[in-house]
C-alpha cells in the first residue's frame, strides 16, 4: 500500500489577473465585445422554440406514455385475459382488474376469461412499464401519448374502452436512430 | 447680442408650435409600444426564443394588452408611504422625458417646404436643456423610492442617487468635446456643423463615453441598479402599481428614444444622409433605431454591474477619459 501523499491530487487553481489598471480596461472591453458576439450568434442561429400546442416534440419509440390495450387484428378479440398479473406487478397499485368468464355467446377475449373491468388510475401511475413486462399476452403496452391533463381526478381513471381506443390525436414519433 | 437662456434661435407661429408639439407627442406615444415590442422580440431572438407572438399578428397587439392590463390595475399605496409624493413621482418622470423630446431635431428648417423646422424647439442652450431635465428626472426616482416607505424602494432610490453622481459628469464632459468643435450648443447648429464629417470620427472617444454614460442615464442594463429586479425586487418602483408603474416604464422608453436622438444629433450627423433634404427625418429615425437596437443588444448581453463597480468605473475610468478628451479637443481646436 502506498503511503498517503497529500500533494498527489492537488489541483492547481489558475485565476485571472487581478482587476485594475489599463490592462483591466482592455480586458473588460474585449470581453464585452465577445459577449456581444455570443448573443448575436444566437440571432444568426435562429430560435429553437417548439411552439407547443401547434408543434409537438416527437417522442422516442420506447417512450413510456399512456397505456394501450390491444385486440387481435384478425378476430378483433381482446388480448387481455383478465389474469391480473399487471395489477400484481404495479408498484403504484393503480390497475384494477375484475375478470369474468367467456361464454360461447359472449366471447370477448381469446382465452377462457376476460377483463370485465380494467381501470388504470393515471393520477397514481408512475409510468414504470412493469405492467407491460408482466403481461403474458402483450395485451397492455405503454403508448406514446403524454398529454394527460384533465379537469377532474375522476376523469383520469381510464376505463377499458378508453384504453382500447386509439388516441384522438397521434403523438409524433421519432424515427429509429434519430 | 448674447442670447438669453430662454431664447430660441428661430421663432415660429403659435399654431405651428402647437401642431408640432402635438405631432411629436403623438408620434412618440405611437412609437413607444412599438419599441417595447421590438425589444421583447429582439430579446427573444438574442436568447434563441421567438418572443411574444400570440396576441395579434406577430404579437403586434402585445403592448396594447400590457397597457390595458396596467390600466385595469389598482394603484395601491402602502401604509408607510407618502401618498401625494407617490402620485407626483411618475408625473415628474414622464414630464422630464417628454420635455426633452422637444429638442430632438428630426429635420432641417424648411426640409419639408414652408418655414418651419422639423423639431420641437431649437434652444441655443440645446444640450444644457437636456442635462437640466435629465438631472431633474432623477428626482422622480428618488422621490418615488423614498416616498414608497419600503426598504427596497429606498435602496433603489439611494442607488439611483449614487449612479447619478458617478456618471452625469462624464456624460456632460463627453458631449463637451462636440460642443467645442461645433462652437455651439444648439443641436441644429451642431448638426449643420457635421455637414462634411460626422463627429463620431473626430470624437470617437467622446462617443464611446457618451454611449456608456447613456446606458446609465436611461437606467437600462447593465446599469439598471436602481431597478435591480433580482436583488431589490424592482427598486424604486416596487410599490408602484397600475399606470403609475406604467408611467415609469414609458418614461424609461422615452428616455431611450431621447438618448438615441441626442446621440444621432451629436455624433451621427442627425438628418444628414444621401438623398434630398426632405428625407432627413427618415435618416434621423433610422439612426435612432440603430441606437435602440444597440441598447437592446447590450441588455441581452451584459449582466448588471455591482454598485461599487459602477462607482469606480464612473470615477476612475469614465471621468478621467472624458476630461482628457475635452482637454485634447480644446487644445486642438484652440491652436
Amino acid at each position: 500500500m502506498t503511503p498517503y501523499d497529500p500533494t498527489a491530487d492537488v489541483i492547481e487553481v489558475r485565476r485571472g489577473p487581478n482587476p485594475g489598471g489599463p490592462a483591466s480596461i482592455y480586458r473588460v472591453f474585449g470581453e464585452t465585445l465577445r459577449g456581444l458576439k455570443t448573443t448575436l450568434g444566437r440571432v444568426v442561429e435562429g430560435p429553437v422554440t417548439m411552439e407547443y400546442p401547434e408543434q409537438k416534440t416527437p417522442v422516442y419509440p420506447r417512450f413510456r406514455g399512456r397505456h394501450k390495450l390491444h385486440r387481435f387484428e384478425d378476430s378483433g378479440l381482446e388480448k387481455c385475459v383478465g389474469c391480473s398479473l399487471c395489477a400484481a406487478a404495479c408498484p403504484a397499485e393503480c390497475i384494477r382488474v375484475v375478470a369474468a368468464e367467456n361464454t360461447p355467446e359472449h366471447q370477448v377475449s381469446a382465452g377462457e376469461r376476460y377483463a370485465a373491468v380494467y381501470e388504470i388510475n393515471m393520477t397514481r401511475c408512475i409510468f414504470c412499464g412493469y405492467c407491460e413486462v408482466a403481461c403474458p399476452f402483450d395485451a397492455i403496452t405503454m403508448g406514446n401519448d403524454y398529454e394527460l391533463a384533465d379537469y377532474t381526478r375522476s376523469d383520469l381513471v381510464f376505463t377499458k374502452e378508453m384504453l382500447l381506443a386509439d388516441p384522438i390525436e397521434k403523438t409524433p414519433l421519432r424515427r429509429e436512430g434519430e | 447680442m448674447t442670447p438669453l437662456l430662454a431664447d430660441v434661435n428661430y421663432v415660429e407661429g403659435t399654431l405651428v408650435m402647437i401642431a408640432k408639439s402635438l405631432i411629436i407627442f403623438l408620434f412618440v406615444l405611437q412609437v413607444v409600444p412599438l419599441i417595447l415590442l421590438l425589444e421583447r422580440k429582439l430579446l427573444g431572438r438574442f436568447q434563441s426564443r421567438i418572443g411574444p407572438n400570440r396576441v395579434g399578428p406577430y404579437g403586434l397587439m402585445q403592448p396594447l394588452a400590457d397597457v390595458l392590463k396596467l390600466l385595469s390595475k389598482e394603484n395601491s399605496v402602502p401604509n408607510t408611504a407618502v401618498p401625494w409624493m407617490m402620485a407626483l413621482a411618475p408625473v415628474i418622470s414622464i414630464f422630464c422625458a417628454v420635455v426633452t423630446l422637444a429638442i430632438i431635431p428630426f429635420g432641417d428648417n424648411g426640409a419639408w417646404g414652408g418655414n418651419f423646422g422639423l423639431y420641437g424647439i431649437d434652444v441655443p442652450i440645446g444640450i444644457l436643456f437636456y442635462f437640466a431635465f435629465g438631472a431633474l428626472a432623477f428626482y422622480a426616482l428618488m422621490l418615488g423610492g423614498w416616498a414608497s416607505g419600503s426598504k427596497y424602494s429606498f435602496l433603489g432610490a439611494m442607488r439611483s442617487a449614487a449612479q447619478l453622481i458617478s456618471y452625469e459628469i462624464a456624460l456632460g464632459l463627453s458631449l463637451l468635446g462636440v460642443v467645442i468643435q461645433a462652437q455651439s450648443m444648439s443641436l441644429t447648429e451642431i448638426i449643420h456643423a457635421q455637414h462634411n464629417l460626422w463627429y463620431i470620427v473626430p470624437q470617437f472617444i467622446g462617443f464611446c463615453i457618451f454611449l456608456v454614460a447613456g446606458f446609465a442615464e436611461t437606467n437600462r442594463p447593465p446599469f439598471d441598479l436602481a431597478e435591480g429586479d433580482s436583488e431589490i425586487v424592482g427598486g424604486f418602483n416596487t410599490e408602484f402599481g397600475g399606470m403609475r408603474f406604467g408611467s415609469f416604464f414609458m418614461a424609461e422608453y422615452i428616455n431611450m428614444i431621447v438618448i438615441a436622438g441626442i446621440a444621432t444629433a451629436m455624433f451621427l450627423g442627425g438628418w444628414h444622409g444621401p438623398g434630398p433634404a426632405a428625407l432627413g427625418p427618415l435618416w434621423t429615425i433610422l439612426k435612432m433605431l440603430l441606437f435602440i437596437v444597440l441598447f437592446i443588444w447590450v441588455r441581452a448581453t451584459l449582466p448588471r454591474l455591482r454598485y461599487d463597480q459602477l462607482m469606480s468605473f464612473g470615477w476612475k475610468v469614465l471621468l478621467p477619459l472624458a476630461t482628457l478628451n475635452v482637454l485634447v479637443t480644446a487644445i486642438l481646436v484652440a491652436t
